[in-house]
């Protein structure tokens, strides 16, 4: 059996005295999909942000690619990594964020080429020809020189997305990528998602955009208070809910 | 409020009262509308201002003109005096070396301020304690009498090997001592600002470089000092013109700059104000070159940030800002 991509075993997390995470248990596997829906202050944009080591998590484990977040273990000891070390495995996590978080004084180009020069120590030329590439792929190939507030919200997430992919990441983190965007710009985002699930990556994306957890998810995780309520294909989980909190949240929201 | 809202949704008050209380309105002549021209709205006050300011001109410009007490034929005559260019060389440098020391102390001192490590930001915390809470000129008092307090300067690991040894009596020059206290003072109040700047940049920017695998020094030097330039640029600008005028002092530890050397002038021909004035059209002079250069800085950093800048003639004379176009 292959380890899953992500597994979170009994994941807890507070901010002070407020229990954000309340043993989370949940697996993603290499290729999948999956869609963390569930009220705001349910804990799943925190759930993310523990996958790649923003937050620290309190109890429990959490792996990803068969690796302990934040540790190291030699025989029956976990070592403490450094900041140092917890990068070099961020750089395999790709993470969108719902603010863009472009960085402001760089054009489209520079933003994507930066980290893959920097963190990678790949060459620029190479580096560069790549950028190009993606940027064209999410539709952005002619605004390369734009910096960020000469573009939309729309666009600017694209190219967030672009510049996550270009680490080549094992797994995309989206944190509500289209909560920020004005709605007619939601779908051109959406269809780079899209794509890209198509193309074979393992994605979690918190989201409020039911329509397209139904169509992409592999798989749905309704969370509630800090923890899974139920989880399961679309289908099950948009079209037959078990639990009352899921039926009572999607009649909300839909 | 909630009283009018309910009567409104009973519809006791009529939606549009007017119409029905004016039916003239509805007579007018659409044909001629187009012809019609537009009074501008008077602006009386503007007239006053500018009459009441011609006249305060007027009396100033007389007043400066027919005074002979300004002796200006003496204020031309000194203005390129060998020993007054001497003393401008003098307080630009001074100027421009402590403004350096003070940038370089000030960026390391904000990065300590901003550390969790309590070893480095609580001294930190201590320099800027001591440096902003006592005046410069005794600091530069200080700094110039320190062979008083430490007769002999020894550089080395205590009570292991030295590496250097002088006496402070020949390291401690005037020149040095007022390098020493002007960058040192200035180091403390720029390190104010360089953390502000740093902490006006979005959290966001951080995060997402984390999340890109960055480390702590290269977020740092790549992704926050660059943006924080913009916000450090003006109030640099501020310190930078303060520091020319804040050289000045150094003539209480006989450094002939500016001052100091219209001074040894005046102190003989006993012509103050016209050397005073030699001096002030100096500063005058630099202070305009610098505030046209800090324009040129903040419009180069203003990339990526459509931010509100102000014309060269505008920051020297006031008036409204424009928007940068782009």
């Amino acid at each position: 059996m292959t380890m899953p991509m992500v597994s979170a075993v009994q994941v807890g997390k507070s901010f002070g005295a407020l229990q954000v995470l309340k043993g989370i248990d949940f697996d993603v596997e290499l290729g999948e999909v999956v869609c963390l829906i569930g009220p705001s202050g349910s804990g799943k944009s925190t759930l993310l942000r523990c996958i790649n080591h923003l937050e620290k998590i309190d109890s429990g484990a959490l792996y990803v690619d068969g690796d302990l977040v934040g540790y190291c273990r030699r025989g029956d000891r976990l070592y403490e990594l450094k900041e140092r070390e917890i990068s070099v495995r961020r750089s395999n996590i790709g993470m969108v964020f719902q603010r863009f978080n472009l960085f402001a004084h760089m054009t489209a180009l520079q933003n994507v080429i930066e980290a893959p020069i920097l963190v990678q120590k790949r060459p620029r030329k190479e580096v560069t020809s790549e950028a190009i590439a993606l940027l064209d792929r999410v539709g952005l190939g002619d605004r390369l020189d734009a910096y960020p507030d000469q573009l939309s919200g729309g666009q600017q997430q694209r190219v967030a997305i672009a510049r996550a992919l270009a680490m080549k990441p094992k797994l995309m983190l989206f944190d509500e990528p289209t909560s920020a965007l004005d709605p007619e710009l939601v779908g051109e985002v959406l269809d780079v998602m899209r794509s890209l699930a198509a193309d074979g990556m393992t994605m979690i994306v918190v989201t409020h955009e039911m329509r397209f957890a139904e169509e992409v998810a592999d798989k749905v995780v309704f969370m509630d208070g800090g923890m899974v309520v139920e989880e399961g294909p679309p289908k099950l989980i948009f079209g037959a809910p078990c639990h009352e909190r899921t039926r009572a949240f999607l009649s909300r929201i839909i | 409020m909630e009283v009018m809202q309910a009567r409104k949704l009973d519809g006791v008050v009529p939606e549009t009262p007017l119409d029905h209380a004016n039916p003239k309105r509805e007579q007018r002549n659409v044909a001629s509308d187009h012809k019609l021209t537009v009074v501008p709205v008077r602006k009386p006050g503007r007239w006053i201002a500018a009459a009441v300011m011609a006249a305060a001109a007027i009396w100033l410009a007389h007043g400066i003109a027919t005074n002979p007490n300004f002796e200006w034929d003496v204020v031309f005559a000194n203005l390129f005096e060998p020993v007054v260019l001497q003393g401008l060389g003098l307080t630009l440098w001074l100027t421009v070396a402590a403004m350096g020391i003070g940038i370089v102390l000030s960026v390391i001192l904000a990065v300590m301020r901003i550390s969790e490590n309590p070893f480095l930001n609580i001294p930190a915390g201590l320099y800027l304690w001591f440096f902003r809470g006592t005046p410069i000129l005794v600091q530069l008092i200080f700094w110039y009498n320190l062979a008083f307090l430490i007769p002999e300067i020894v550089i080395g690991i205590p009570f292991g090997p030295t590496f250097f040894r002088g006496s402070a009596n020949d390291l401690i020059t005037p020149y040095s001592a007022a390098l020493l206290g002007l960058g040192l003072n200035e180091g403390a109040y720029m390190a104010e600002i360089v953390r502000a700047g740093i902490m006006s940049v979005d959290q966001g920017q951080q995060e997402a470089a984390r999340a890109l695998g960055m480390r702590p020094g290269q977020i740092l030097r790549r992704i926050v000092l660059p943006q924080a330039v913009r916000v450090i640029v003006p109030p640099t600008g501020n310190e930078t013109i303060g520091m020319l005028k804040m050289t000045s002092l150094v003539s209480v530890i006989a450094l002939s700059d500016l001052l100091y050397s219209v001074q040894t002038i005046s102190s003989r021909t006993f012509q103050t104000i016209p050397l005073l004035l030699v001096a002030c059209a100096w500063y005058l002079a630099i202070t305009s070159v610098m505030t046209a250069i800090q324009g040129r800085i903040e419009k180069r950093f203003a990339r990526g940030n459509r931010t509100v800048t102000t014309s060269w003639s505008r920051r020297m004379f006031g008036g409204s800002a424009t928007r940068n176009p782009k």
